[in-house]
């Protein structure tokens, strides 16, 4: 009987010992725009059961803490393994250069080459610091039921934005829509318009922030506030530098065109579904071009990391053309990877409306400006986005004239380079 | 001795052998000083560092030292009294702001928390019941009070609901400067007045009835009563009062923030806000300005506070009523 007893236990032992003393911890922050959490989940669990000596723990957060708490806890040398950033290069000092790690990196070279430069620090021009988990342009996305409600065609492909303010406007007046346009609050949405109003955003290859280009849009966003064009329940509703998107005032219908970006699509086809006819179209020109931006969420590990090998092995797994392409499918998100761009990505969705928004959204991407895709691969970009939202929105406010928000936009540019430490 | 007694008294008879019994009252308040040393003290030390060095990083070994350049920048005006010469003019703003916020929101506290206290001190029906209803939000989480109001003040709030049903038209109760400042200080009086009259009714229910008998004795009015009788006993409780909701008020920021997020424009941002998004919030976190902030705001509330120590020994010492 003891003999029985002796041999279960160590039996027992045998089996639970090795999860417990063999298995690397790999935690990953991470946010969601919509299921893509639960589909890397499910990737992960299939990754896990093929390499059972690592154990990947996806910390699901919310956007903001994202945005506040990691910058605290990565310049406090308590950063998780990775995180799944979008503020590419506003901490590329702490970013492991993964490049050494990597099994192949020929093939990340090959495939994400385009987007690589945006998590490396300055002056650093080969490493491999991040892989990207979503590439986004940002664009306008429509309610076309509204317009047809309305019995006003939809503006063409290079209707300007002030063409497409007269056609909402028209739109609201008849349904009843209590908002003609939207816009997230946020800088970086603001950039792609001011690009396509003539903003450099550079001198050269000094950061500039206000000239006329910028003016000019800021100056349409401030009159569409006084009109009533966009409603001060988006901008006004919060302060300082906080986003505030308009998704939800969206899918209620009571938008006519919000311009945000194609990050938006997945979770409309699961909030708003065919409930009625939305879209994404072309992005609307001003003199100088009609961009949005580019951008998107990367996937970072940090020089902090214990376990940079286990790390590695996980990224090269999710990067795998196989795995990747899955979860491009599953998320309906647009990729950086070269080779399935090239190839296309069959995405499961049935809906009419997230296969034109996807086509909407790869007309937009090709037709991104240079000025735009050089903004977003400027380190301090954030600085600049900061700048604008927080003063444009004192002068929606009435706080300011939009001549004293230009002016303290440029001395908070430079004050805030100086905090960095930038000359 | 019970059992337990005997395990508790064990160690410390111990500990007083060793030490002496002189010294035993270091080892009774230690756990409590190492609490308040780690959690008060040090960040307060800590916090005085970054006030007098800049930089972004967050590590105190590795900020360059600036000296009082952190409080240069914040007071430097061209003219003071004019925000928009000022370099920080946020700053300025939000000291404006919580100014003004002060002046009203303690004023209605004091008022609405008196005038609640005199009710609940009468003998009503349900007084018990309605005693719990005014105390209630204070058992609230502030959070969870900005998201109640919220629902009332959004464009399609409750409150907005029931105007537009009467045959009005939409307010922007949120989205106004005005508005939006006029709500927090209604929303902030109505999120802390049950606890301070609370403290204003055990003043009330401490005043000797029989003061008041012989003043019905006497035919004394009612007005007169209240001026000669309760204001004037009432008026340790109501100092009281006074300076720890200036001090609260001065401190506001999480219900606030939740509500209008500082909104619209700066029309609602305080001054711990500022604090909190220039430390935090932003790209750049300048800690330094943010420490430097955060100690011209202690150095103010250490005047408040000196200043009810002395209104409470003067109240004490029959300053009122004489």
């Amino acid at each position: 009987m003891k003999s029985i007893l002796r041999r279960a236990v160590l039996a027992g032992a045998a089996l639970l010992l090795p999860a417990f003393a063999h298995a690397t911890d790999v935690r990953i922050m991470w946010y969601n725009d919509g299921n893509e959490g639960e589909v890397m989940r499910d990737l992960l669990d299939r990754f896990e059961k093929a390499n059972p000596d690592i154990k990947v723990i996806l910390d699901q957060v919310p956007y903001k803490a994202i945005n506040e708490t990691l910058p605290q806890l990565v310049s406090s040398g308590q950063a998780p393994d990775m995180a799944r950033i979008t503020d590419l290069g506003g901490q590329a000092d702490y970013y492991l250069d993964l490049a050494p790690l990597l099994k192949d990196r020929g093939y990340w070279d090959k495939n994400f080459a385009s987007v690589l430069p945006w998590t490396r620090p300055a002056g650093n021009t080969s490493g491999i610091f991040s892989l990207p988990t979503q590439v986004t342009v940002t664009m306008p996305i429509v309610n076309e039921t509204l317009f047809q409600q309305a019995g006003i065609a939809l503006p063409g492909p290079k209707a300007t934005w002030q063409e497409w303010a007269t056609a909402a406007r028209a739109v609201a007046a008849k349904t009843g829509a209590a908002i003609p346009i939207a816009m997230d609050r946020s800088g970086h949405r603001v950039a792609g318009p001011a690009i396509s109003m003539g903003a450099k955003y550079f001198d050269g290859d000094t950061p500039v922030l206000v000239d006329d280009g910028l003016k000019a849009m800021a100056k349409l966003i401030y009159d569409w506030h006084r009109d009533g064009t966009m409603s001060k329940q988006i901008w006004g509703s919060v302060g300082g530098t906080a986003y505030r998107g308009a998704n939800e005032e969206f899918a209620n219908g009571q938008v006519v065109l919000y311009f945000s970006g194609n990050w938006q699509f997945p979770q409309f086809a699961k909030t708003i579904g065919d409930a009625f006819d939305w879209h994404g179209v072309n992005t609307p020109c001003g003199p100088a071009g009609c961009t949005g931006m580019p951008g998107g969420a990367h996937l970072v590990a940090y020089k902090t990391t214990k376990n940079p090998q286990a790390v590695a092995r996980v990224l090269d797994y999710i990067a795998s053309e196989a795995v990747y392409e899955e979860y491009h499918a599953r998320t309906l998100f647009l990729t950086a990877h070269a080779g399935l761009m090239a190839k296309g990505i069959a995405y499961r969705t049935e809906m009419p409306q997230v296969k034109k928004s996807l086509a909407a959204a790869a007309a937009n991407a090709a037709a991104l400006s240079p000025t735009a895709y050089k903004l977003q691969g400027y380190l301090r970009n954030r600085i600049m986005f900061n700048a604008l939202i927080v003063r444009l929105n004192q002068a929606i406010a009435g706080e300011m004239s939009l001549d004293d928000a230009f002016a303290r936009m440029t001395s908070d540019f430079a004050d805030g380079l100086k905090a960095a430490g930038v000359r | 001795m019970s059992a337990l007694g005997r395990l508790i008294d064990a160690p410390f008879e111990a500990v007083q052998r060793a030490i002496g019994a002189a010294r035993m009252p270091y080892v009774f308040v230690a756990p409590n000083l190492l609490v308040f040393g780690i959690f008060v003290a040090a960040p307060m030390i800590l916090n005085v560092w970054y006030a007098v060095t800049g930089g972004i990083q967050l590590m105190p070994g590795e900020r360059p030292y600036v000296g009082a350049s952190n409080f240069a920048e914040l007071l430097d005006c061209d003219t003071f009294g004019v925000i928009a010469s000022c370099r920080q003019d946020r700053f300025w703003r939000a000291v404006a702001n919580t100014a003004w916020f002060v002046a009203f929101q303690v004023v209605g506290l004091v008022a609405v928390s008196l005038v609640t206290a005199l009710i609940l001190n009468r003998r009503m029906p349900w007084r018990g019941f309605f005693r719990a209803v005014f105390f209630y939000p204070v058992l609230l989480s502030p959070v969870v009070v900005a998201l109640i109001w919220k629902w009332v003040l959004q464009p399609d709030g409750v409150l907005n609901a029931l105007i537009v049903a009467g045959g009005g038209a939409r307010v922007p109760f949120l989205l106004d400067p005005s508005w939006a400042f006029s709500w927090t200080v209604v929303i902030s009086i109505w999120a802390h007045m049950g606890f301070y009259t609370l403290i204003l009714l055990a003043g009330l229910q401490a005043i000797p009835a029989d003061l008041y008998e012989a003043a019905e004795m006497d035919g004394t009015a009612h007005g007169r009563v209240f001026w000669r009788i309760t204001l004037p006993l009432l008026m340790p409780n109501m100092v009281v009062v006074l300076v720890l909701g200036l001090i609260r008020a001065v401190q506001s920021f999480d219900e606030i923030f939740v509500l209008t997020g500082g909104g619209p424009g700066t029309a609602t941002q305080y001054i711990v806000q500022y604090i909190y998004e220039t430390a935090f919030a932003n790209q750049t976190h300048i800690l330094g300005l943010a420490a430097a902030a955060s100690i011209l705001v202690g150095g103010v509330l250490m005047v408040l506070t000196l200043l009810q120590l002395a209104a409470t020994a003067w109240s004490k010492g029959g300053g009122v009523g004489r």
